[in-house]
């Protein structure tokens, strides 16, 4: 039984889907995997739960928290990632260390409408790496592969350099792994279904990845309602 | 013969060699030093400044080859060493102020004028040890000496207070 089928038999609708990695790209980092949820949503400015949440979260992270993250096995297996495939994990930050970075620079997790305010409390309260696309211009499922000679990312001058870690659908790269988003797969006011996908990398719980998914999905869901 | 020649030509001895493991095996160490330099970092963090920082292997996320990731490993190691150093070094000069303020205080005279900070010992937060003449001038001549260990940080309404008077003497100035 797929985790996706085991999710939705206790009850959580809806259930996230397991995108594929690709065979040598699996072989060499194991522990890669993308799920993903889809729900309908109507982006915008957050509702006063969330905003409050958001608050909540502000008041319980504090700088101490903030350095001594890169400890932590989660945002720590993030970092390690990072390094395996090249980033600076100081430069490109990873998801989490982003958030910390502002909240400490801000004072504050601002607030900057749903989906981006669920995939933050998300992101603090669990450290999976999250990232929302336009369900609608996705063809097919989400998978990790890299990129084939010729393929470019849209929006994006020039073609990708053989070899380049993707998050890609059934057409070609939406956008680069733990990089930019491709031109038209950005969640954009008029975006009318979400989909939000976790990154997990090796020393991420599935039941962590599972969370994030959940919370995210429930926060936009307290945004429509 | 020309069989023979051929099948005995070194080409027939060419072996495929998988790096796959030795990728594997480097990744894992690369990731062992970067638990390392992460427990190193919070722990210089506020004490000494630590050169921690890895600059990225490629511009794009991608497969690193075996060079890429040894030397990767090689600058994580380096990194973690210097740290290592940084950090033995800071404990070295930590050490020697803390019995810096112990010798004080069993002897203030001959400690004259000498201040160590919190910061000297890595104690978190504000404050001082300063040998000191009892009664100033007076005590300076009589050879009464003693340590004043200062009350703190400045609490925040006395900052506030200076503040405000720096801002009314602006304003009476400006005015």
């Amino acid at each position: 039984m797929s985790r996706g089928a085991a999710e939705s038999k206790i009850g959580w609708e809806p259930a996230p889907e397991q995108g594929w990695v690709a065979p040598h790209i699996a072989a060499e980092f194991p522990g890669l995997g993308i799920a993903w949820v889809e729900l309908d949503a109507h982006p915008g400015r957050s509702p006063e739960p969330v905003r409050r949440r958001l608050r909540d979260l502000s008041d319980r992270f504090y700088g101490a928290q903030a350095i001594h993250m890169r400890e932590r096995p989660i945002p720590w297996a993030y970092r390690v990632f990072y390094r395996q495939i090249g980033l600076d994990p100081d430069r490109n930050r990873t998801p989490i260390e982003q958030l910390a970075f502002d909240r400490i620079r801000e004072g504050e997790f601002k607030s900057h409408g749903l989906p981006a305010d669920a995939l933050t409390v998300a992101i603090v309260e669990t450290g999976v790496a999250l990232r929302a696309f336009d369900a609608d211009r996705l063809e097919g499922g989400l998978c990790i592969r890299d990129s084939a000679p010729g393929e470019s990312l849209p929006g994006r001058a020039g073609e990708l350099a053989q070899g380049t870690l993707t998050v890609a659908d059934g057409q070609g790269p939406v956008a680069l792994l733990f990089g930019v988003t491709g031109k038209g797969y950005e969640v954009e006011p008029e975006s009318r279904r979400l989909a939000i996908a976790a990154v997990q990398v090796k020393g991420v719980p599935h039941i962590a990845v599972d969370e994030a998914l959940w919370m995210a999905t429930t926060t936009v869901e307290t945004g429509r309602s | 013969m020309p069989d023979l020649l051929a099948r005995d030509s070194p080409i027939g001895l060419r072996v495929e060699v998988d790096e796959r493991l030795a990728r594997v095996e480097l990744r894992r160490q690369v990731g062992h030093l970067e638990r390392e330099l992460a427990t190193l970092f919070t722990e210089a963090f506020g004490r000494v400044e630590l050169d921690y920082r890895v600059a990225a292997m490629a511009a794009e996320p991608r497969i690193l080859d075996l060079g890429d990731l040894e030397r990767l490993r090689d600058e994580l190691a380096e990194r973690v060493a210097d740290a290592r150093l940084s950090l033995r070094e800071r404990a070295r000069f930590e050490t020697a102020n803390r019995e810096l303020v112990r010798r004080m205080l069993a002897s203030p005279a001959d400690f004259k004028w000498v201040q160590v900070s919190r910061d000297d010992l890595g104690l978190p937060g504000c404050g001082h040890w300063h040998s000191r003449p009892r009664l100033g001038p007076i005590g300076m001549l009589m050879g009464w000496w003693r340590v004043k260990i200062s009350s703190g940080c400045p609490l925040a309404g006395r900052l506030a207070a200076v503040e405000q008077e720096a801002k009314a003497s602006q304003a009476s100035g400006a005015g």
